[in-house]
């Protein structure tokens, strides 16, 4: 485990760089893991998919997959995948602050 | 008299009909399980069905022999559930009434939610294997194969038995060896996971596997359609194959959606530590048509059964419920040439080295190949049949230990 400072904002990470406590999360810190990972600027789609996604894991207690964040943030596959390239599932999980969405190996 | 009914009979349903005619008063209630379908099939055995290791017929057993004397098997299929009327409408019209319900009717694939799965190469050079359908015709196809690009393609999560595409492509190098054709054949392992094995003990203990085995890993792929030639993701890569093992998008029953009670893949939102349905009194949830963080396995539906028969019983007598089930899921993974490996994890611990079941002793290894491992896998299919179906006790319990386990150090 380690600390790293995104927006000036100290917070807790695991080897994979996703925030250990989702309430250390602040639009700044998005930013800042945003640019880190190669989205340079967030649009009103980025959030509104961010949005959901720490809503729907407060609510539901896991990290949404690709197919429901279509289904419930209005934006298409195609989008998403434009929005947070290659990896949609993992790179929301990480700049919205929630869990890495799980396999079981 | 009152009812208890439990739509779907497959592993868990069969399960947990069977021990709770052992529970409940039968002069106060009937046990009633629904399933259109006549036999059981021991879906764990169609993993091996492709390679010539097992005959259709060792994997089916009429459903009737499964269930005990006393459950009552309606043989329809479900059409809706009403929770309000406290009913459940078949087709064909007729309505059963409930004053328990547990919804059991697993998860199916829907190769029809990905553009393009279904279409002219399908059962000819793109087959599934979680059917047994297709794995009868991927058998018959990989028997004639002589070479060229074999991918293995997960298409979204969750699917069932989530390390069977893994344990697909090891017994697949094997397989291509036995017949001398290794050389000729390309293997890889398209996921939409950023790697075949995604935990970092696991990944770490297990990464060289697939070196071993020669199999190609292609990650973050998410399969946006599919032709009769390669696989395109919704970011435009491509990858080419002249025989396609695909692992669909999984789904729930049609009657879930259809009753307005399932998420966007009609799963059935539940109560992770009690099974208890979300938002509706008196209905369980229990093995794959939950939407609980947990693998859809067998060993899961088991683990599961501990906690629901517990609250069955407790809703009956209108007593509070627990929140004991943790998570808990075991599986064996086959590795090939006789070895397999075990994995035993829950909710929050990952994938652990380790023995199991008993600390120090095992027999079994975690995360660590051997040949009693792969014996453990094979015996478990007398097991299902003869102890877990039934309802007998199975001595490992229900919830996790770490006693055993090699924790990592903080
Ligand atoms: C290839 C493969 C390998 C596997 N390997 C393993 C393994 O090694 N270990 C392990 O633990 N698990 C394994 N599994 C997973 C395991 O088989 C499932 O998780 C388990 O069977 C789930 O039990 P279930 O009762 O929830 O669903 P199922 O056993 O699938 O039963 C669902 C039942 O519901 C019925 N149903 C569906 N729709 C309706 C309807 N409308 N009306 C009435 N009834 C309906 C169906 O006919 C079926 O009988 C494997 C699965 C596959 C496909």
């Amino acid at each position: 485990m380690a600390t790293k400072v995104y927006g000036g904002i100290a917070v807790e990470v695991d080897d994979e760089g996703f925030l250990k406590k989702a309430t250390e999360w602040t639009p700044e810190v998005a930013k800042a893991i945003a640019v880190e990972v190669g989205i340079p600027a967030l649009t009103d789609k980025h959030w509104k998919v961010l949005e959901f996604a720490r809503q729907d894991t407060a609510s539901s207690g896991q990290s949404p997959g690709p197919r429901r964040i279509v289904a419930s943030a209005g934006v298409s596959m195609k989008e998403l995948y434009e929005l947070f390239p290659k990896g949609p599932g993992k790179l929301v999980a990480r700049v919205a602050g929630v869990p890495k969405p799980k396999a079981c190996l | 008299m009152k009812h208890l009914l439990i739509l779907g009979a497959g592993t868990a349903g069969t399960m947990v009909a069977n021990r709770m005619v052992r529970k409940l008063s039968l002069e106060e209630w009937d046990v009633t399980v629904v399933d259109p379908d006549t036999t059981h099939l021991y879906q764990p055995g169609l993993l091996f069905l492709p390679f010539g290791n097992h005959e259709e017929s060792e994997l089916v057993r009429a459903r009737g022999t499964t269930l005990d004397d006393r459950v009552r098997w309606v043989q329809r299929p479900v059409l809706e559930i009403d929770g309000q009327a406290r009913s459940v409408q078949l087709e064909g019209g007729d309505r059963l009434p409930f004053d328990l319900l547990v919804i059991a009717s697993g998860s199916r694939i829907r190769p029809d939610l990905t553009e393009g799965l279904l279409g002219d190469a399908w059962q000819r050079s793109v087959f599934d294997f979680y059917t047994l359908d297709g794995a009868v015709k991927l058998r018959d196809a990989l028997a004639k194969f002589r070479g060229g690009r074999v991918v293995i393609n997960l298409v979204e999560l969750p699917i069932k038995c989530p390390v069977a595409p893994l344990e697909f492509a090891f017994l697949a190098d094997e397989f291509f060896k036995r017949r001398g054709i290794r050389d000729d054949v390309e293997l890889t392992y398209v996921t939409p996971l950023d790697g075949a094995f995604t935990k970092p003990i696991a990944s770490k203990r297990l990464g060289h596997l697939l070196q071993e085995k020669s199999v190609k890993v292609e990650t973050e792929f998410a399969v946006g359609s599919v032709t009769d030639h390669e696989i395109v993701s919704f970011d435009e890569r491509r990858v080419p194959f002249d025989l396609l093992v695909t692992i669909p998008t999984h789904s729930g029953a049609a009657f879930v959606e259809r009753s307005g009670l399932g998420n966007e893949l009609a799963f059935v939102p539940t109560d992770k530590h009690s099974l208890a349905a979300k938002g509706l009194e008196n209905v369980f949830v229990v093995g794959d048509a939950t939407d609980v963080p947990a693998s859809k396995a067998g060993s899961v539906a088991h683990f599961e059964a501990e906690t629901l028969i517990e609250n069955l019983e407790r809703a009956a007598s209108g007593r509070e419920l627990v929140s004991t089930f943790d998570g808990h899921a075991n599986c064996f993974v086959e590795t090939g040439n006789g070895k397999a490996l075990l994995i035993d994890f829950n909710y929050d611990v990952e994938p652990l080295p380790g023995k199991y079941p008993l600390p120090g002793l095992g027999p079994f290894s975690l995360l660590e190949e051997s040949k009693l491992n792969h014996q453990g896998k094979l015996a478990f299919r007398w097991i299902y049949w003869n102890g877990l179906l039934p309802g007998k006790p199975i001595p490992v319990p229900a919830q996790m230990s770490l006693a055993g386990k090699e924790q990592p150090a903080p």
